[in-house]
């Protein structure tokens, strides 16, 4: 059985992009244990020689004719821009710095 | 008796007889809302200024011939409309009230269709659980007894349904959000057949499994609302190019030669027995209606639900990575370091489930642990699709129950997710199959811990694009049947 420690899920958390308290790292250490443990019995599944799904429609590279289209209810470049919460300069957004 | 208690088929005759208008109608599910929605809490964004507008209208050309002319509806919380915002009922998107810029492909086919948006519906954050616990507005409760959950995710969908807040809804089904909570609240919820409609404009929480359907008072209604909303959507290229039928033609009222499938492992120790008797009792009635039963075996059924808890989590975290303060809503003040900014927006506005389901995600899809999870779960979703694929060459659907157990009470499970997720035990193999499921009342029983009457759903599955067949089945029972009839007291 899997056990996740707290070293790990402060791990995960920093490659999701996720700031944990203290706290948070305690209860989720316990929790995502818990969830680990019951599809841990995936692992008695004999799947040799099964393919794995990704998805059921059957369905394979959808190419569109390569004109240009612009539907006239389409949102603008300002209409996009307008549901950020950071600051717009010349049709920009202003993110922090990345250093 | 109110106009908002009417079935679509009843209220588009009344409509076009000239017994009633559009503004009627919406108004009448406006003043139904006002009156019990403090209770139930399924309505989150109100859009009535608007629905009021669009009904003049359609009542000014007078015309009622389009499919759903004049028939108010809600829309979950993570369907697009141009300008009525949509917040996926979460901080992440509420922060900032998000009024999408566009409108999804199934809100703007209803409004083509004549149908009329009175606002949003309540689900859990990003439609993530199955109880709209998760919901930054607190949950939606079953008007059955207000003390339970609506089931969830599109728990709002389910209670405004049927409490008459309106006369369809719209929901999400990724892994039973919409057939739980129509079988907890007694509505009628069709899953349908993975890229049956489509998903455009609706935020995404599993893009493999997510679908798009409706939660109505009848099946017949939800025949009448599947012929609007489905078909291939250039914008969505997982949309399948079949063609439609007329399903609401396609009804009949019996099954005369029509093979339905019973597998022994939906019917297992822990279900509610009361229920289970309850669930039997409808699979008789659909032998009366001259259906051919035939005991059938879906082996792989117990690992569904892990196989959906390795898949979706995966997927969450690379879905609800865009919601980084940068596009969308929810930002902080600490704007020193791009970083520490992605990590505090996004540590302070997913709810507890959506950060587990996030690291859960990232836990399984991380080098050294994707062979053990996400590809062993894709390979054992291969064998529940065999599963399927070999019952239905023997039957023609498949019957069983929706969950082992009826509407809980909230707050019951806040500290086992595991407990949480167990609810959907019987939901997850159509999920993994892609296959069309719906969920139909089939009668009440008493709670196990209290003395409250409660609905019981009976789960009709069919094979991939069956949809026909699967309508036909529940419209058939509920032409034999007056469950579906039955309204809360509130």
């Amino acid at each position: 059985m899997s056990t996740l420690t707290e070293a790990q899920v402060r791990h995960i958390a920093k490659l999701a992009r996720l700031k944990l308290s203290d706290e948070e790292v305690k209860k989720f250490t316990t929790e995502l244990t818990s969830i680990l443990a019951y599809v841990d019995m995936l692992k008695e599944v004999d799947t040799k020689n099964v393919p794995p799904t990704a998805q059921v429609t059957g369905l394979r590279s959808i190419l569109r004719e390569d004109t240009l289209r612009r539907p006239t209810d389409w949102p603008t470049r300002d209409e996009l821009l307008a549901t950020s919460p950071l600051p717009i300069t010349d049709h920009h957004i202003e993110t922090p710095s990345a250093h | 008796m109110m106009l908002s208690s009417l079935t679509i088929t009843v209220a588009l005759k009344k409509l076009r007889a000239k017994e009633c208008t559009a503004t009627d109608l919406v108004k009448s599910c406006i003043e139904r809302i006002e009156k019990v929605d403090n209770t139930l809490n399924a309505v989150v964004h109100r859009n009535f200024d608007r629905a009021l507008d669009e009904a003049k209208k359609i009542d000014m050309k007078g015309d009622y011939s389009a499919p759903l002319a004049g028939i108010p509806y809600l829309a979950k919380d993570v369907y697009c409309e141009k300008g009525v915002p949509t917040t996926a009922c979460s901080n992440v998107l509420r922060d900032k009230q998000y009024c999408p810029p566009y409108d999804s492909t199934t809100t703007k086919r209803l409004r083509e269709a004549g149908a009329i948006s009175l606002g949003k519906s309540n689900t859990d954050e990003f439609t993530m659980g199955a109880s709209t616990e998760t919901s930054c507005f607190g949950p939606a409760r079953n008007p059955w007894d207000p003390t339970r959950t609506a089931g969830g995710s599109s728990g709002g969908s389910a209670a405004g349904v049927a409490a008459d807040e309106c006369l369809f809804a719209l929901g999400t089904d990724t892994g039973g959000s919409i057939r739980l909570p129509a079988g907890f609240c007694g509505c009628t919820g069709l899953r349908v057949t993975y890229g049956r409609t489509s998903r455009f404009g609706v935020m995404s929480m599993a893009s493999s499994l997510d679908t798009i359907g409706p939660l109505t008072k009848t099946v017949e209604d939800t025949a009448h609302v599947l012929k609007v909303i489905a078909g291939k959507d250039p914008y969505d290229g997982t949309s399948g190019d079949v063609p439609v039928p007329d399903y609401a033609a396609g009804l009949k009222n019996n099954l005369k030669g029509v093979r339905i499938g019973i597998p022994d492992e939906y019917f297992i120790e822990g279900i509610l027995p009361e229920a289970e008797e309850k669930v039997r009792d409808g699979i008789k009635v659909l032998r009366e209606l001259g259906a051919e039963l035939k005991q059938i075996s879906l082996p792989h059924t117990k690992y569904a639900l892990a196989t959906y808890y390795v898949l979706v989590p995966c997927e969450v975290s690379s879905n609800l990575a865009r919601y980084d303060g940068v596009r969308f809503g929810h930002t902080v003040s600490e704007r020193d370091d791009l970083r520490n900014y992605y990590e505090a927006v996004r540590g302070t506005g997913f709810s507890p489930e959506g950060k587990r389901r996030i690291m859960v995600g990232t836990y399984a899809l991380s080098a050294g642990y994707y062979d053990a999870y996400y590809r062993q779960a894709q390979r054992v979703r291969t064998l529940i699709i065999r599963d399927f694929d070999e019952a239905f060459r023997e039957v023609d659907l498949v019957a069983a129950p929706i969950s082992p157990g009826v509407a809980f009470t909230v707050g019951s499970h806040a500290n086992d997710p595991v407990a949480m997720y167990l609810e959907d035990a019987f939901m997850d193999g159509a999920v993994m199959g892609g296959i069309p499921a719906m969920s139909v009342q089939c009668g009440f029983v008493k709670a196990p811990d209290a003395d409250t009457r409660l609905p019981v759903g009976l789960q009709l599955m069919g094979p991939q694009w069956g949809e026909e067949a699967v309508l036909r089945a529940g419209h058939a029972y509920q032409t034999a049947t007056k469950w579906h009839l039955e309204k809360p007291v509130l």
